[in-house]
């Protein structure tokens, strides 16, 4: 199987069409995969991360295991350059390339998210915004069709102030510390504001909220109100250049890096290397663990990699963004498995997806079999829970990788779910959609 | 009083790393009475072609530096026979479009020869604060920035000595006012053209190679020519003291702005409307804002030449 790729830039489709042996688009019996992805651009880099390992572990399924149940993969990458626009062209164009659709989308930005919503019911298409998109999202009662899978930006707010209230000494210890939010300003960066608001006034900490204007490469005037603040906190909110920049800005303000914690669009390799000692102690949460230690990791390797020699960037293998994008692929491939079990072992339609996601469980024993282990918390999704887990956990840069410096934990489940449900309900009433689950 | 010094003195430096690029621009409009679209592109390519070279060929850095060069006065070289000499006496909004299309075709092929991640530069320069300076007046002055500033100032130096001072920079400001006119008295325009665009992508290396040090060299470098805009109008397209001073002001405005506006206005709202309402963040527009205002006074920039057409 290979990947016709439609990009908007020569560069994609030609490294895309050279590792492409025996191109393929779609074939019928098929489960047709549509990606809306970006690997040129302003966040090329974290793009060709994920999406690299999103295409790595498709064709894992199909050159292991032989597809789903017999039934094998097929897709189409179109380039959004993570631009809102494009993004919306690529899911019209895709929408329509197969019989069952594009089985389901990874938007893999807040922005396009937010700009396709309100089509996806329509054209019944479910959405899978992995870590990312409209939080509020996760009750499946007021938005059927969209899957903020594992955790959302709230769960990461929350579960960041936590982490720094453990190295604070507890919850208690909150109170009259300084906490900055430099956030990208864009709809991706104002997503935390209401949940730390709420929990600056729950716990008593002063909360600062510095913006930094797109793409992120200046921050001078940014930085040096921090240092005029004298925060005890700062939280990375980045994107992109954003990351690196801060950092590096970070260091030349003197402000220490074990005193910064970045979420987790702000804590890969290329953040991180491209700071180089600038980043030096610097925290971050995850949604996953990075590195190669893993038996699904090793398969890619040794399979798509070595055997069918058909992988994406090998230096990508192991890195945060590329497992992050190699379990992104490995929901939808289980919610396509799931749907099979109730309509049967043949193509499956976005609405028979949706429900295989609502109904989605992977315990520990599920991932350790699948060879994920450690790397993901255990998930299981709901008609209420379009999240299924809420968990995060913390990694620190040590120079030349990221080290794990947590377990797996909750922030403040009681109030996001609050805060969720209050979201979803205003939504609703805007939308005059009827809360209720929809079932199979 | 220390805060608002910080403040001024680091953006000052800032506006150098603008003036940067805006060089670039201002060679190319000297040369042709184009705006190189494309400069943001070229400063990308620069950067990426040394870190790939070094990365691959293992170079020192003054190993990569002349072939980064080299790639650079080529690609003028192609530039100046592949796209300008067949637009010869075309209308300038045609050059103009043909730049658009090479920005476009440069930031495609630098990412199809060296791949699209990140990549740390090390030029051996840390961005870190200037300790005595610290200590004594307990200011942030950065050492990289002051190198960069310095950097500039050399580099000004030298381009005002070589508009001016030789034969080259003369026929460069004949041909920017009338190609066909210069052509008549015997300037060679294809190379000409070739010339100045080999040293519009020598600028851009050292731009890129700043920026790319300070932030990693990534596709986000194309965005520093959008911060030149602004300083372009306010300096003037044609004047090369024009691109420090404009970046200066820029540099020094767009970051008391970001820092002190924002509270006054958010204060006068509440206290006059109650309206309650975060205004951070007006770094990424106040700089247009400024240059526009500044085009309704005096649209030539402040060491523009004042265009004057008889009818």
């Amino acid at each position: 199987m290979a990947w016709k790729k439609t990009v908007a830039a020569a560069v994609a489709a030609i490294a895309c069409i050279a590792g492409s042996p025996g191109a393929i688009a779609q074939q019928a019996g098929t489960q047709f995969i549509g990606i809306t992805g970006y690997r040129v651009g302003p966040y090329g880099a974290n793009g060709a991360a994920f999406f690299g390992g999103f295409v790595d572990y498709l064709q894992l399924i199909n050159q292991r295991d032989g597809g789903i149940n017999g039934i094998k993969l097929s897709g189409e990458e179109c380039e959004t350059e993570y631009n809102n626009a494009k993004g919306v062209e690529c899911y019209e164009r895709l929408k329509t390339k197969s019989a069952t659709g594009p089985t389901a989308i990874h938007p893999m930005s807040t922005g396009i998210t937010y700009a396709i919503i309100d089509k996806a019911p329509t054209d019944k298409i479910p959405l899978i915004t992995f870590g990312y998109g409209r939080t509020d999202a996760t009750d499946g009662r007021v938005f059927p069709w969209v899957f903020p899978i594992m955790s959302n930006y709230w769960d990461a707010a929350t579960g960041i102030v936590k982490f720094i209230a453990t190295k604070e000494g507890g919850d208690a210890n909150l109170k009259g510390k300084k906490i900055v939010l430099l956030y990208h300003d864009s709809a991706y960066g104002k997503e935390p504001h209401a949940v730390l608001e709420a929990e600056a006034k729950k716990l008593g900490f002063e909360l600062k909220m510095i913006p930094v204007p797109h793409p992120g490469n200046e921050q001078q005037s940014q930085w040096l109100q921090i240092r005029q603040y004298k925060p005890d906190w700062v939280i990375n909110w980045g994107w992109g250049v954003m990351s690196a920049t801060a950092l590096q800005t970070a260091q030349k303000v003197g402000f220490p890096r074990e005193k910064m914690v970045g979420n987790w669009w702000a804590g890969s390799e290329v953040d991180t290397e491209a700071a180089g000692p600038a980043a030096n102690g610097y925290y971050a949460a995850s949604l996953n663990l990075g590195g190669k230690g893993y038996p699904v990791v090793q398969d890619i390797e040794k399979i798509v990699y070595g055997k069918a020699k058909v992988g994406s960037n090998p230096k990508l293998i192991g890195t945060v963004l590329w497992n992050r994008g190699v379990a992104a692929a490995m929901f939808t491939v289980e919610a396509v498995r799931k749907a099979q079990e109730k309509y049967g072992k043949k193509p499956v339609t976005g609405e028979q997806v949706r429900w295989g996601l609502e109904n989605l469980n992977i315990d520990a024993g599920r991932l350790k079999a699948m060879g994920f282990n450690t790397m993901l918390p255990p998930i299981k999704v709901s008609c209420q829970d379009h999240g299924g887990s809420g968990q995060v956990r913390f990694q620190q840069w040590v120079g030349n990788e990221w080290k794990s410096a947590s377990d797996w934990m909750k922030g403040d489940s009681a109030l996001v779910r609050k805060m969720i449900e209050d979201s979803a309900a205003r939504y609703a009433a805007e939308k005059n959609i009827k809360p209720e689950c929809m079932g199979g | 009083m220390q805060f608002f010094f910080e403040v001024l003195i680091g953006g000052l430096l800032a506006g150098v790393m603008y003036s940067l690029v805006a060089l670039g621009f201002v060679l190319i409009y000297k040369a042709s009475g184009v705006f190189n679209f494309a400069q943001g592109a070229m400063v990308f390519l620069a950067a990426l072609t040394f870190v790939g070279l070094q990365e691959k060929f293992g170079l020192p850095l003054w190993g990569a530096f002349p072939l980064t060069l080299g790639v650079m006065v080529l690609l003028g070289i192609g530039i100046e026979r592949v796209v300008l000499r067949p637009l010869v006496n075309q209308p300038q909004i045609t050059l103009f479009m043909a730049t658009i299309g090479l920005a476009f075709f440069l930031e495609g092929v630098a990412q199809l020869v060296w791949g699209t991640e990140v990549r740390r530069l090390d030029l051996g320069l840390q961005d870190e604060p200037i300790e005595s300076v610290m200590e004594r007046f307990n200011l942030l002055i950065s050492k990289f920035d002051l190198v960069a500033a310095l950097v500039a100032g050399l580099l000004v130096a030298v381009l005002a000595v070589f508009f001016n001072k030789t034969r080259i920079g003369r026929a460069l400001r004949a041909v920017a006012d009338d190609h066909q006119a210069a052509l008549a008295v015997g300037i060679p325009l294809k190379q000409i053209w070739a010339i100045v665009w080999s040293v519009a992508g020598f600028v851009a290396l050292v731009a890129g190679l700043l920026w790319g040090a300070r932030n990693g060299v990534q596709f986000a470098l194309t965005f520093v020519a959008l911060k030149a805009l602004p300083v372009l109008i306010l300096g003037g397209f044609e004047s090369v003291l024009g691109a420090i001073v404009g970046g200066l002001i820029i540099g020094a405005s767009e970051k008391l702005a970001e820092v002190y506006l924002p509270s006054l206005m958010s204060d006068f709202l509440l206290k006059h409307y109650d309206i309650s309402i975060n205004l951070a963040g007006i770094e990424g527009w106040f700089a247009y804002m400024l240059a526009l205002v500044f085009l309704l006074v005096r649209p030539e920039g402040l060491f523009g030449e004042r265009h004057i057409d008889r009818v």
